[in-house]
């Protein structure tokens, strides 16, 4: 519990410093904990099953934007054309999440630097169809998608006939808060809940605890690894098609970039490590995180008179929050090693 | 040797990418683009990068594997040449004062993380990369509020903190690439900077017959077997961590001088891929490596991206050449990564 103790002063004390009224905070931090929870949650699965954290949920952020590409490209709109694209991003999520498996199984041990080289990788794949295929080889019937030279999609595409429309589902008449992306959301940490209780949800723990033992016992590792990875890249995709509606822009080639980093440093700072992790720290570290993001900048501005200090300071304690919590997990792991030698 | 042999000897990767590169450098003759333009570029550009694909030697040979946190001696080296142009130097004395800076902090720096990395074994590669990404966002801030007061570093306008890029045309710009010069034809060769290479690249292959150097490589090969040997396994692996964070701040003042620019900020985070790409196409693997590998590798992957580039402006849109980039130099890291010990990449 260390370490969300220790986020927890610094965005207290950063609290303090930026000055900031409470209740903007926390209507900001309302639709930020709506839009992000989804993603922090597509990571839960593959730490328990011992892959550790996922860098690869960038793929399944590609394959919900591919979804919304579509209905946009159809203009569809509304609800409908939003659970449309929840729809087409499924099969394209899980055949996505099944490549990333079927690697991620070649690399055992080394499953979160090869997540995140495949990140890299599959985002040129992702460039190529969508700057030098689309309009070319790929038909795109609506041309306010395109650049002006009929090639390659715009850098920025409007979402405005979806968006909020998940958000505002049912409850928009009473209330602009997005309460059906929280019933949602509830209803997707209780369904985890429940399917780890099941024979699959134990089976994958198993594996996480020793892939050799569970081997022994009967469970067929690589296969359930797979359906573990396939798992988080379909929570990916709905997660960034929701983040995306919320936001009301997609920015084609620069939306799922950070997608990795930031649930990855989110489920950090709410305490889970990398091979421990479940629903109560990825709530704590998505508040947390946020939070932080929020205010820090302002922070900054106020304590060094430097806005772009606060800037450069959140985004050192994502990659160092993941930095320090790999390295401490490393470290453990090793004693643990040299503990049993020793006897 | 039969066809079958031949063709593991050089191996899927390089198969594919140096037909790549022939069929571009044809398509490159029949569009009649300035070939003697594109030499030029190949042997700059591999002189530039050299260096750091070297930096990945020693870091394999002593076992930890592709330096993915190459920017921590990156952000020494920038150290060096900022202090040096703080100093109003000119010319080689700029250049040198800008390694002697350098070169100790690098050796400082390099040690103490090589005995984090000694915690950590096995996760290297992971850590390693979080731990760089960190670093440049922390001296993000550094450049920030760093006391430099040279107007060439500092922002013309006022506002606080270290310009993005800086111009070292008045400092060491170029002093290597030009020094000993010479033409064939139109192509200007940068003897100063080939030499500093192979100067470089000599040190570390005397290094690895060496005594010390064969510890060193023994301790990265099999930790068991060095251990009986009597071979510290964790003061070899310092000592490649360390030789290959000097090599980097080493490598990044020979690579800004010859760009003419400093480029600080982010930029350091754009480093380690490259150079792991260029090294792993020159066949490589994550536990063999050799100044072979250093040469064809970064000689095909540098061809590469120059004779891409021209070809593929005429023939498709520019950023084509930006995204043939990201594809192969992430899918040959890729492809290491898959790869089980001992299978050759």
């Amino acid at each position: 519990m260390m370490v969300p103790i220790v986020f927890l002063v610094l965005c207290l004390g950063g609290f303090f410093l930026s000055g900031l009224p409470v209740n903007f905070l926390f209507n900001e931090m309302v639709f930020r904990l709506s839009r992000n929870l989804i993603l922090v949650l597509s990571l839960i699965i593959p730490v328990i099953s011992g892959m550790g954290l996922n860098f690869g949920i960038v793929l399944g952020a590609m394959a919900g934007q591919i979804g919304l590409i579509i209905i946009m490209n159809y203009n569809i709109g509304g609800i409908g054309g939003l659970f449309l694209a929840l729809l087409l991003s499924t099969p394209v999520a899980i055949f996505f999440g099944y490549l990333v498996g079927k690697v991620l199984n070649k690399a055992k041990g080394k499953e979160m630097i090869t997540s995140m080289i495949l990140g890299f990788f599959a985002n040129g794949i992702y460039q190529l169809v969508f700057i030098v295929l689309a309009g070319r080889i790929i038909p795109f019937s609506n041309p306010n998608m395109l650049m002006s030279t009929g090639t390659g999609l715009r850098n920025t595409i409007d979402l405005n006939i979806v968006r909020k429309s998940f958000d505002g589902f049912i409850f928009s008449g009473i209330t602009s808060y997005p309460i059906f992306t929280f019933i949602i959301t509830i209803l997707l940490f209780v369904g985890l809940y429940f399917f780890l209780k099941t024979k699959l949800g134990q089976e994958m723990r198993a594996v996480g605890q020793s892939m050799h033992i569970a081997s022994v016992s009967g469970i067929d590792v690589d296969r359930t690894r797979i359906i573990s990875i396939i798992i988080s890249t379909v929570l990916a995709a709905w997660g960034q098609i929701i983040y995306l509606q919320n936001m009301g822009t997609l920015n084609t080639y620069n939306n799922h970039e950070q997608v990795g980093l930031f649930a990855v440093a989110s489920l950090l700072i709410g305490g889970a490590s990398v091979d421990k992790a479940s629903w109560k720290e990825a709530f704590i570290g998505t508040f947390l995180f946020h939070l932080l993001f929020i205010i820090s900048p302002l922070a900054g501005q106020n304590l060094m008179g430097n806005a772009q200090i606060g800037e450069y300071f959140r985004v050192f304690i994502a990659y160092g929050v993941i930095g320090v919590a790999l390295l401490l997990h490393a470290w453990e792991k090793n004693k643990a090693i040299t503990q049993l030698s020793d006897i | 040797m039969d066809i079958k042999k031949i063709y593991e000897k050089i191996g899927f990767p390089r198969l594919i990418i140096s037909t790549f590169l022939i069929i571009l450098l044809i398509t490159a003759a029949t569009l009649k683009l300035p070939m003697s333009g594109i030499w030029q570029d190949i042997f700059t550009r591999f002189g530039m990068n050299a260096i750091l694909v070297l930096a990945m030697v020693p870091s394999i040979q002593s076992g930890i594997g592709i330096n993915f946190n190459l920017p921590l001696g990156v952000i020494f080296g920038l150290i060096g040449a900022l202090i040096s142009i703080e100093l109003g130097l000119t010319g080689f004395a700029s250049l040198f004062v800008a390694l002697i800076v350098a070169i100790p902090l690098a050796i400082i720096g390099g040690y103490l993380y090589g005995l984090m990395l000694n915690k950590v074994k096995g996760q290297e590669m992971t850590v390693g990369n979080y731990f760089g990404y960190s670093i440049v966002s922390f001296m993000c801030i550094f450049w920030l509020v760093a006391p430099f007061k040279n107007p060439e570093l500092t922002w013309a306008m006022g506002g606080s903190g270290l310009r993005v890029t800086l111009s070292m045309e008045s400092s060491m710009g170029g002093v290597l690439d030009k020094f000993l010069a010479f033409k064939i034809g139109n192509v200007v060769f940068p003897t100063g900077l080939i030499l500093t290479f192979i100067l470089l690249a000599s040190i570390v292959w005397v290094f690895s017959k060496s005594k010390k150097g064969t510890a060193m490589i023994v301790a990265g090969s099999s930790e068991a077997f060095a251990a009986s040997n009597g071979v510290n396994v964790d003061k070899q692996r310092i000592i490649g961590i360390v030789l290959s964070t000097v090599l980097a701040a080493i490598g990044i003042i020979i690579y800004s001088q010859s760009f003419g620019f400093l480029q600080l900020y982010n930029a350091p985070l754009y480093v380690a891929l490259p150079a792991a790409a260029s090294i792993l196409i020159g066949g490589a693997t994550l536990q063999k490596a050799k100044i072979i590998h250093v040469i064809i590798g970064t000689f095909l992957f540098q061809g590469l991206l120059v004779v891409a580039l021209p070809v593929i402006n005429i023939l498709s849109e520019g950023s084509m050449a930006e995204i043939i980039r990201i594809i192969i130099s992430n899918g040959i890291i890729l492809y290491a990564l898959t790869r089980k010990a001992g299978e050759a990449a």
